[in-house]
């Protein structure tokens, strides 16, 4: 019995779709066990879930990526077999991903075309493109070139993407992780919009307060099982938590700064060309850390921070050594080894193949970066004092791993990430930056990183944090600025300003302020890199 | 897999050798056993194989430190030919009289030779980002001509009867006897130390730790502030030292003087060796010793069984294809999956 784009209110309707028992089990663990999910016509689910919980796995499971290892799927009440995201398509299935598969160098109405069947992608593919992404909020050029639109532009061209096929079902994976709150808005009304023609829609998300403002129903996923289900609307953000990860979501304590330490980071007219031609120039970069502070960056991914944090690390370092002045002696031209020995500690956004190598075990990704404590002799390996030093970073961070010899990749994404934050914090830095800290990880690792951040500043570190989560940053640091278009806004104290004005900032409302007062400032001016 | 992967490929090298001296029309257990067992069955066979394989473990060692940081050095038998001209060169100098300094002057000068003829890649990879695998192979040309030039000319042995060939090396420049009875000399023992040295480096020391950073993940080693380009120039110069070291051993032991040729392709061969040992010392010892056997096999193939000498070189040759054709199912299963309607087909799936 098919329903085509009935409101929830008819009588007795089949569900849209429904999942009964899907279970899938990999080698090292059971991401889905018995899962039972109902979407009702036009209804907006939510499945809520911390990360590693199993909701991706079970999306792609929808979507035709992986096929369970038990189960039935029922569309409009009659049993399907997904084999393919092409038949997931045709079934009326879209899937809006949380990583983008689109390619920079060709315009949005190509990038479309290669999504569509044959004769779909012909002439008049610019007119319904417009007209689609005019009609649901979503206004797009269908002429322009990727590389040339932010994240949030991109992420319409993959829902107008969806969109135009004609969508039953509508999965979104994560997808305000890239919005600035102003857009997280407009979104919110285009899926109201959809809603109310019959579209359903599965919303995947880890962030309660959306979930309760946009959601009619939800199911709550851990460790793989479904442990509960209901209408977010009426639930609290406690009760939900509680669902997702049996407690309560815990809050780091935070007192007001205290110790104010001798280490700094100070930043002045940071001005770098991009190594990648679709990466971000920065422009008169302005910024200082002092210890006994936490400094957070906010922003919209593609804004500069890989820029930024690349030429703070030393990993590319910049010609005129006195734009990053570190303790006091400028470190611009020094490469990376040379800024650890004056007392920089580095956590970096990926995990695997840069902040550690996967395929060595933790001693000796201890010793990647660790190597100055002692961990050598006459240029040889102490082996002993790795593994000591390896084992030392395991246990005082409550990383779950069997041992220093296990190898990197092994671990999950939390408790690498507890592990490499944990084996710079024992080099007892003096200035520590960390991107990205809690990207991917679960919320207990989440919690407990955060809380070694706080604990490092209330230690007289200088700390510098470059996060995505604005929740995050509210909760740890004392001072905000925002990165937008590779340019930095004035640090406000944290407890003056607020999300939404944060927001405003990401879109970039101060950058137009800033370069006039740039050129009126100096007789020369500054550079412009756009 | 990654342990077996080298016996399946040197049993499928096998398998192609009974093939193909079936097809060349001699009985292939007879031949098999000409080309593995008949070259070592006496002492001074024995000799041979230990002697043919110091070269390649030399090369070899030397080469794994560098292909462990993604640093490709191909020209390992140039810098074998100049470790043998300026080892050499040092040898012709050497009176007969001379002292026990002659040999470890020798030996240092080979190497010396060899480092320099690594560090012109080395240098046009860290300046101009030129390819080290052109260079280097490039340059093997350019020292084998060299040479010929050297004996030829200037280091021709005047009572040579006119042949391109250098003076015999005095008593004090040639590499003592290690067993009477054999050719074999000190050098394998030299190698033996080299290898054993090579491994010191890469498994203990922090140098050798940062270089296999380099290789396994380039993003980390800049993390980590790696040099870079003190990971080329390593990698190239540990080469080009060993390598150069195996070319006076040459120079000074089996051969005695200079000659156009001083190799039958040891540099080349290395690379295969270096692979199939897993770029680990202790495979590599192995693997050079079956190296050394197909040299000697073809040897003997050529004079008891009437086979072209090209045979050598495509055992070698299938033995390198066979090794990186099983590394692929390291990472890989193949799975015969049965399409409806009942039609089996093969695919490869990416193993869990």
């Amino acid at each position: 019995m098919s329903i085509a784009g009935a409101s929830a209110s008819a009588p007795p309707a089949a569900p849209r779709l429904e999942l009964e028992g899907i279970s899938k089990a990999y080698p090292a663990v059971v991401a889905n066990d018995g899962i039972d999910l109902s979407v009702m016509p036009g209804e907006i689910h939510a499945v809520l879930g911390e990360n590693g919980a199993g909701k991706s796995t079970l999306m792609k499971i929808i979507y035709g990526v992986v096929k369970p290892d038990a189960g039935t799927i029922r569309w409009n009440g009659e049993a399907v077999t997904i084999a393919s995201p092409a038949r997931a398509r045709a079934l009326g299935i879209g899937m809006v991903f949380q990583h983008f598969s689109l390619f920079d160098t060709l315009t949005v109405s190509e990038n479309i075309a290669l999504a569509l069947e044959g004769d779909a992608a012909g002439a008049g593919l610019d007119d319904r493109i417009r007209e689609v992404s005019e009609r649901y909020g979503l206004p797009l050029d269908p002429r322009r070139h990727i590389h040339t639109m932010s994240v949030g532009e991109r992420q319409r061209v993959e829902i107008v993407r969806c969109l135009l096929q004609e969508p039953r079902l509508l999965i979104m994976d994560e997808p305000t992780s890239v919005l600035t709150p102003q857009a997280v808005e407009r979104l919110f009304s285009t899926l109201g919009r959809l809603a109310g023609e019959g579209c359903s829609i599965l919303y995947i998300s880890h962030k309660l307060d959306e979930i309760r403002a946009l959601c009619q129903r939800a199911t709550v996923l851990r460790g793989g099982k479904v442990s509960g289900e209901c209408d977010p609307r009426r639930e609290t953000s406690s009760s939900l938590a509680r669902m997702m990860i049996g407690g309560e979501l815990p809050h780091p304590r935070h007192h007001q700064a205290t110790t104010r330490g001798d280490g700094a980071l100070a930043v002045r007219g940071l001005t770098v060309s991009a190594a990648d031609p679709f990466g971000t120039d920065l422009a008169g970069i302005d910024l200082s850390v002092h210890g006994g502070e936490i400094v957070g960056i906010a922003g919209v991914s593609g804004n500069g921070q890989s820029e930024l944090l690349s030429a703070l690390s030393g990993e590319r370092p910049v010609d005129d050594g006195a734009m990053i002045v570190l303790n006091g002696t400028p470190v611009g031209r020094r490469g990376a080894a040379a800024r650890r020995a004056l007392g920089l500690a580095f956590v970096p956004e990926e995990r695997l193949g840069r902040g550690a190598v996967p395929e060595m075990s933790l001693s000796d990704n201890a010793l990647l970066t660790a190597h100055r404590q002692a961990l050598t002799r006459r240029g040889f390996i102490r082996f002993d004092a790795v593994r000591a030093y390896a084992s030392a970073t395991i246990a005082r961070f409550n990383v779950k791993a069997p041992g220093p010899d296990a190898t990197a990749r092994s671990l999950s994404g939390g408790n690498l990430q507890k592990y490499i934050v944990g084996r710079e914090i024992l080099q007892a830095p003096r200035v520590m930056i960390a991107a990205q800290p809690t990207w991917g990880v679960d919320v207990g690792a989440s919690a407990q990183i955060r809380q070694a951040l706080v604990d490092l500043r209330d230690e007289g570190v200088a700390v510098l944090v470059i996060s995505e989560e604005l929740d995050e940053l509210f909760e740890i640091c004392d001072r905000i600025c925002v990165i937008a278009r590779g340019r930095l806004s004035p640090a406000k104290p944290a407890r003056e300003t607020n999300a939404e004005e944060i927001g405003l900032l990401m879109g970039g409302s101060f950058i137009g302020a800033q370069r006039v007062a740039r050129s009126e400032a100096s007789s020369t001016g500054i550079a412009d890199a756009n | 897999m990654a342990w077996l992967s080298p016996f399946l490929a040197a049993a499928a090298t096998l398998a192609i050798g009974f093939v193909l001296f079936s097809i060349l029309g001699k009985n292939p257990f007879a031949a098999f056993y000409v080309f593995f067992v008949k070259p070592i069955d006496n002492l001074y066979g024995f000799g041979e194989l230990l002697l043919k394989a110091s070269p390649l473990m030399l090369c070899a060692i030397g080469l794994a430190a560098g292909y462990r940081a993604n640093v490709w050095n191909i020209g390992a038998e140039g810098q074998l030919t100049l470790g043998a001209i300026c080892g050499g060169g040092v040898a012709l100098a050497v009176p007969d009289g001379a002292g026990a300094w002659a040999l470890p002057l020798m030996l240092i000068a080979g190497a010396a030779g060899g480092m320099v003829w690594a560090a012109i890649p080395a240098w046009l990879r860290t300046r101009f980002n030129a390819n080290e695998i052109l260079v280097s192979l490039m340059l093997v040309y350019v020292a084998t001509l060299t040479l010929s030039l050297l004996v030829h000319g200037p280091w021709r042995d005047p009572e040579g009867f006119n042949f391109p060939q250098s003076k015999l090396f005095a008593d004090p420049a040639l590499l003592p006897n290690l067993l009477t009875g054999t050719r074999l000399n000190v050098g394998f023992l030299l190698a033996l130390g080299v290898v054993f040295a090579a491994w010191l480096f890469i498994r203990r020391s922090l140098s050798g730790f940062q270089m296999r950073v380099a290789g396994l993940a380039p993003a980390a080693a800049n993390y980590a502030g790696i040099s870079a380009r003190r990971t080329v120039w390593l990698g190239m110069l540990i080469g080009g030292a060993t390598a150069g070291i195996a070319g006076v051993n040459e120079a000074a032991g089996a051969i005695g003087q200079l000659l156009p040729s001083m190799s039958p392709g040891y540099g080349f061969a290395a690379i295969i060796v270096a692979f199939v040992g897993r770029l680990h010392p202790l495979g590599i010892l192995l693997a050079s010793l079956l190296m050394s056997l197909l040299y000697l096999g073809g040897e003997a193939a050529q004079m008891g069984l009437a086979l072209p000498s090209a045979v050598t070189g495509l055992f070698q040759g299938t033995l390198l294809f066979f090794l990186l054709a099983a590394d692929v199912f390291i990472n890989f299963r193949l799975r015969l999956i049965r399409r409806a309607p009942a039609v089996a087909s093969a695919r490869t799936v990416a193993a869990a």
